[in-house]
């Protein structure tokens, strides 16, 4: 380095050449820059407007923090000096940028401010580009500083684009009057919302005169002509888009963007395809952009550059909705099954998540996923399958489904690792619902599963091991074919810590443990809570800040400062929302009570206050909940869209305990979180009821336990009800269930040969003792789940007692404080009919009457 | 911009300027990377492509592949345009440019750009100005000057 500073003095003519090397090959960090600096402190003090040019642009080049360090406090000064030639004006303003960039802090805000502002009017259009761009970057942290630039570049903007083509002169570009500097200007404005409504109505003019222009026949064959009123027109969209607001002007953007899908310019078709994505999500121009979808599917199809085929998937995903979802997954798959590897991971979670949200039948949503993994296994990560699964358990009716279809995929004799993960654990914990069909039985499951078993990896086998033991469980009849292979000396022994010790502990407790312990332990996996969905979180990482969803937040964001105040934080957009409320028909719960009184008597209900003692009537659609938990003990009560409530509970005699869970779907804590179990008259004596307060604040995301001590004291007809009520935001919100708390709850199977209850049905004949009922079947009529759900009802099912083998006849004692009594009932089916026939013999009507009723709803 | 490269057909650096702060092993590595997926690129495909989190622009001329690397928010079309106004000025100074020109004179071309993006900004969009600028700055250098005042260094 030492001859360098010889050779600058030597050859004194060489100072371009100096200044030149310094730019290009002097590393920011050299040390070399603090000598630099005094000679250009000298060039910027001499008032040669050449020397000060070339030592701004010195400063630019290199713009390491010492420069900025010397020169930040000089240069604004320069900038606004009335006496400072037009192209130093220039050079110092993006001088001054650069420097900004780099070492922000360094560059003060001051009075130079409003005189930069001021630049926007200069004559000269070569100062106004240049300022316009430093502003442009100043305003971004400093807003209020620069805020009345926003009606000079307005007023600038329009002069330019309705002015001739002779007026700029040398500034006019093949026919495009500024083009650079209209660009610049109009994405000054991007930085700030609408301006109010004086500068509004001549920005809006300004916009349409582009559009407008956009259609009139070309001035020059030339494609530099094109490219640069093109680029105006883009980024005037850009910037309605950001303003999003009026409805006119963007469905006209849209239109805009529409012809050019289908230009002969791929660069055009590009970025039409680019622009309205960003379109897609304004709530004026959905609907428009929906339009253009055959357009952009075709464009998926025959594009030949990987690059717009791209644009056209994020635009497919950006416009879907309900009404489009299943077409757009289906293009999405198939154009999947063709896509660059590069791009394939991004696709498979964006129809991971479509697929999620936009499913109104679940078994769709299933096939999606397994479609998935099967076209690019590889590059379906661990959060996609995991939601999966996620789904298919917290959704009972679609778990036969999930469970059949995993079968069938499994039978294919090339299927990826992660389907046999998904299909082995449905099948553990779901593979009875299919055991009854002969294709699917237990054993046949178990050698499919294990068929594959040694072509997979670690933890896929450990997975496997999982659900063996949950076999065993499931279908006794396979527990001697399980244990041989856990026993295996490639198990015992095996290499892999984690397989050895799962198939050692397992083999011993199928050995060791009995029945009911096996039961309890392999209990079927529990609702999981909802909560923000991990694959939402994975595309947002791998797009990088802009995604989409992204920008609705951030509009969301903007719009809240544009309108001043604090709102109530919106039911954030980021939780997925459920469903399955829809098909329940529950539906988001009323806010405050101002429906009509329930009908059940004893509520409380004051229509008119909304002081909290009020009670929401139930919420709609509780009733068919309800049923589904008299065969069953665990699963989701409830839910809507900011509260989820999952249930759990064992019975044992008369007593039973359930776990009330309350889980948070938003991200804003509940206050003054109160349950209360409320009984009614009739019902107060014979049901006891007791529970702890929980904690009355529940935090974004968390869930809360509550346990109940139930008692029956003697046999009850109705049902208590769970009223919760808390604040949300700044909502009231007021929701009923009925708690599923019924009579069969305290049944206990009971075991008896044929004699016997042949005995005691005769005993039972007087008819208060006997409640028949028969009623058309509302479920199918499959053998299994008929079975399954009486043993579910408490009863225990008894076979070879009815001389017709398709009755099912069941016995047991229902247990309460005072009284045991016993229950037998016989059910009859008729296949051709589609209908049943109950019948219910009971020492005491009410009970026959009760049981019988409840009994009826589940078939 | 962040930065603009030239390179030709066979990959060959020309010119290169930059906008952000890097190491130059940083600088090796972003132009090796990005000069094969250019080159990669078959003739009627768009000039746009995402690369890591910017967008790339180019274009090629004759022998000569223009490469940008703008931000995210930056207007693709109007970048294209900067590079055809760059040719141009190097076009109208050097008669008829060729890569020749730029390999032999890369001072000035250098120093064209200069006059035309400051800091990664356009800053003179008159090709007269932008021209005349480069003149003055030719006289300066070959009057001699004694009065240097880098010679205070």
């Amino acid at each position: 380095m030492v001859p360098v500073p010889g050779r600058l003095k030597r050859s004194q003519t060489s100072q371009l050449k100096g200044y030149l090397f310094i730019s290009v090959l002097v590393n920011s960090n050299s040390e070399l820059i603090r000598l630099i600096n005094n000679a250009i402190k000298n060039d910027l003090a001499s008032r040669n407007p050449t020397f000060m040019g070339l030592a701004l642009h010195c400063i630019a080049n290199v713009g390491s923090r010492e420069m900025a360090e010397a020169f930040a406090g000089e240069i604004p000064k320069i900038l606004v000096a009335g006496d400072t030639m037009d192209s130093v004006k220039q050079s110092a303003a993006l001088c001054l940028l650069r420097l900004y960039r780099t070492s922000p802090d360094l560059v003060p805000m001051g009075d130079w401010t409003s005189r930069v502002v001021h630049l926007l009017n200069d004559q000269h259009l070569g100062v106004v580009t240049a300022a316009t761009s430093l502003i442009s970057t100043l305003a971004q942290k400093n807003p209020e500083e620069f805020k009345t630039s926003v009606s000079l570049a307005a007023s600038r903007l329009s002069r330019i684009v309705t002015s001739a083509s002779t007026d700029l002169q040398d500034y006019t570009y093949y026919f495009v009057p500024a083009p650079w500097l209209s660009v610049k200007l109009l994405r000054l404005l991007q930085c700030y919302p609408p301006p109010d409504p004086a500068v509004r109505g001549r920005l809006t003019e300004c916009l349409e005169t582009v559009l407008n222009k956009a259609q009139e026949p070309p001035k020059s064959k030339k494609v530099q002509h094109s490219n640069a009123k093109n680029a105006v027109l883009f980024e005037a969209i850009s910037l309605i888009i950001h303003h999003d607001s009026e409805p006119n002007l963007l469905v006209r953007a849209c239109n805009q963007l529409g012809q050019f899908l289908q230009h002969r310019e791929t660069n055009l078709r590009y970025l039409a395809l680019e622009s309205m994505c960003t379109l897609a999500s304004s709530e004026f121009s959905h609907e428009a952009v929906k339009t253009h979808i055959e357009t952009v599917i075709n464009a998926l199809k025959t594009e030949r550059d990987v690059s717009v085929r791209q644009r056209a998937v994020d635009l497919l995903y950006a416009m879907c909705d309900r009404s489009n979802a299943q077409q757009i997954v289906a293009e999405m798959l198939s154009y999947l099954e063709t896509a660059d590897y590069s791009i394939r991971e991004e696709i498979v979670l964006k129809v991971a998540i479509l697929a999620e949200k936009y499913a109104v039948d679940y078994t769709w949503y299933v096939d999606t996923i397994l479609n998935l993994i099967r076209i690019a296994g590889d590059y379906v990560s661990e959060e996609v399958w995991y939601r999966v699964i996620q789904i298919v358990i917290n959704r009972d009716d679609v778990q036969g489904y999930a469970a059949k279809t995993v079968f069938e995929a499994l039978q294919a004799p090339a299927c990826h690792e992660n389907l046999v993960k998904v299909g082995g654990y449905i099948l553990g914990e779901f593979g009875n619902l299919i055991a009854g069909d002969p294709r699917s039985s237990p054993l046949i499951q178990f050698n499919l599963l294990h068929s594959k078993f040694h072509l997979c990896s670690v933890a896929t086998r450990a997975l496997l091991l999982s659900t063996y033991i949950k076999f065993i469980n499931l279908f006794p009849e396979t527990k001697a074919t399980i244990q041989g292979v856990l026993r295996a000396g490639s198990q015992l022994r095996n290499a892999d810590v984690e397989l050895q010790q799962r198939a050692v502990e397992y083999l011993r407790l199928s050995t060791v443990a009995s029945t009911d312990i096996l039961a309890t332990v392999l209990e079927e996996m529990p609702p999981f809570p909802e909560r923000e969905s991990s694959i939402l979180a994975k595309l947002k990482k791998k797009k990088g800040p802009n995604t989409v969803t992204d920008l609705e937040e951030a509009k969301r964001e903007r719009s809240a400062d544009v309108n001043g105040g604090p709102e109530p934080a919106p039911a954030s957009a980021v939780s997925t929302p459920s469903p399955s409320a829809d098909l329940l028909g529950l539906g988001a719960a009323p806010p405050a009570p101002a429906g009509p009184p329930p009908s059940s008597g004893g509520l409380l209900v004051d229509v008119f206050s909304d002081s909290p003692s009020a009670v929401a009537p139930l919420a709609p659609g509780s009733e068919d909940n309800f049923a589904r938990f008299v065969c069953k003990n665990n699963g989701v009560l409830f839910e809507n869209q900011l509260l989820q409530i999952g249930l759990k509970s064992e019975f044992r005699q008369n007593l039973g305990r359930m776990f009330i869970f309350y889980g948070n779907k938003t991200s804003t804590q509940f206050l003054s979180f109160t349950p209360t179990l409320i009984c009614s008259d009739d019902l107060q004596p014979n049901l006891s009821l007791q529970t702890k307060p929980v904690d009355p604040t529940v935090d974004g995301g968390a869930q809360v336990q509550q346990v109940v001590n139930i008692e029956c004291v003697s046999d009850f007809t109705e049902a208590p009800v769970l009223n919760i009520q808390f604040r949300y935001g700044g909502t009231f919100q007021n929701v009923s269930v009925k708690l599923p708390i019924t009579l069969n709850k305290f049944f206990q199977p009971t075991e008896m040969a044929s004699q016997d209850f042949f005995q005691r049905w005769k005993q039972l004949s007087s008819p208060q003792q006997e409640v028949q009922n028969i009623f058309k079947a509302k479920h199918p009529m499959d053998t299994e789940i008929t079975k399954a759900k009486i043993i579910g009802f408490g009863s225990a099912l008894l076979e070879d007692v009815d001389p017709n083998p398709a009755n099912f006849v069941g016995a047991g004692i229902i247990h309460t404080r005072t009284t045991q009594i016993g229950c037998l009932l016989r059910l009859e089916p008729n296949l051709q009919a589609q209908m049943y026939r109950l019948t219910l013999r009971t020492s005491k009507e009410a009970v026959s009457r009760r049981l019988c009723a409840l009994l009826s709803e589940q078939f | 911009m962040q930065f603009m490269l030239l390179f030709s057909r066979q990959g060959k650096l020309r010119l290169q300027k930059w906008y952000v702060p890097l190491s130059d092993k940083e600088k090796k590595k972003i132009t090796r990377e990005l000069v094969q997926t250019v080159l990669a690129r078959k003739p009627k495909m768009c000039s746009f492509l995402e690369w890591r989190d910017l967008k790339i622009v180019y274009k090629r001329y004759a022998s000569l592949y223009f490469c940008c690397a703008i931000e995210d928010q930056d207007n693709e079309l109007i970048t294209l345009e900067i590079i055809h106004r760059y040719v141009e000025l190097l076009d109208k100074y050097f008669g008829s440019v060729c890569e020749l020109d730029i390999i032999f004179n890369f001072e000035k071309a250098y120093f064209i750009l200069d006059e035309f993006l400051l800091g990664g900004e356009v800053q003179e969009t008159s090709k007269k100005n932008v021209l005349k600028a480069i003149e003055q700055a030719d006289l300066l250098q070959e009057s001699g000057e004694s009065r240097s005042p880098i010679s205070i260094l």
